[in-house]
């Protein structure tokens, strides 16, 4: 029995359209990004930099690095609790999979917290 | 405390699966790659908007060998996930349920992957 209080919102039907709307951003910045890049063939750091540092940018930026941590929070507890759990790891599946929920969880965290510090103080 | 034997899923490393089901652990497995390379891209990130030196020694990073490869992979990994993830959507909106529909969905899947596979390694290299 594995129970859902470390998913995102505790609730399946919001962890499953929130990572559909998050998908969607990312899918979005992704085009936006690899965009730019393939049609700046010529890019130097002045012309990067100016790219990034839009407003719009820098509030894309912040909106697709919250949508990454809420997609990949969903995505990595799903994976969690369908292998981590009594079947694979025996009785302390409970203990290791709280370990790699707070790992990622963590993990996430540095991704957002440094994320933030690259956008917002070009 | 075992009173009697509970019924035990079926043994998944003895199954022989479908595509749709390849399709899908490739998704899951595509996702875990990108939240690991996820770090890499920062690390780069940070450093191309660090300074005009940071900016080239970015770019020197990206020259090397083994970091064109992990590029290309982690873009490899990005693409499936994208497609895949679109796949899921159509999936959402009731769009290749049924059994044919989904096998021609996970090819299409496949099939673009790939492409979009050699196309990232005409990018990178």
């Amino acid at each position: 029995m594995v129970t859902n209080a470390t998913s995102l919102t505790r609730s399946g039907l919001s962890d499953f359209i929130i990572q559909r709307v998050s998908a969607v951003i990312l899918a979005l910045y992704t085009l936006v990004v690899i965009g730019f890049l393939l049609m700046t063939p010529e890019l130097d750091y002045g012309t990067w930099v100016e790219f990034h540092a839009g407003t719009v940018m820098r509030l894309f930026s912040t909106l697709a690095v919250l949508a990454l941590a809420a997609h990949a929070w969903i995505g990595m507890w799903t994976v969690g609790t369908d292998y981590v759990r009594e079947h694979y790891f025996g009785q302390r599946a409970t203990v290791f999979r709280s370990i790699y929920m707070v790992i990622c969880v963590g993990v996430l965290f540095v991704f957002v917290a440094w994320s933030l510090q690259i956008f917002w103080r070009l | 405390m075992k009173t009697r034997e509970r019924p035990v899923n079926l043994d998944l490393t003895k199954f022989s699966f479908p595509l749709p089901a390849l399709t899908s652990i490739t998704h899951r497995i595509s996702g875990v790659i990108l939240f690991v390379g996820l770090a890499f891209l920062l690390y780069a990130l940070n450093l191309s908007l660090s300074s005009p030196t940071g900016y080239a020694d970015a770019v020197a990073l990206f020259d090397a060998p083994l970091a064109k490869f992990v590029t290309w992979g982690l873009l490899t990994a990005l693409g499936y996930h994208l497609v895949a993830g679109i796949k899921h959507l159509f999936l959402d909106f009731d769009f290749g349920e049924t059994l044919q529909g989904a096998r021609l969905a996970s090819q299409i899947t496949i099939v673009a992957a790939v492409i979009l596979s050699i196309l990232a390694g005409v990018w990178v290299w």
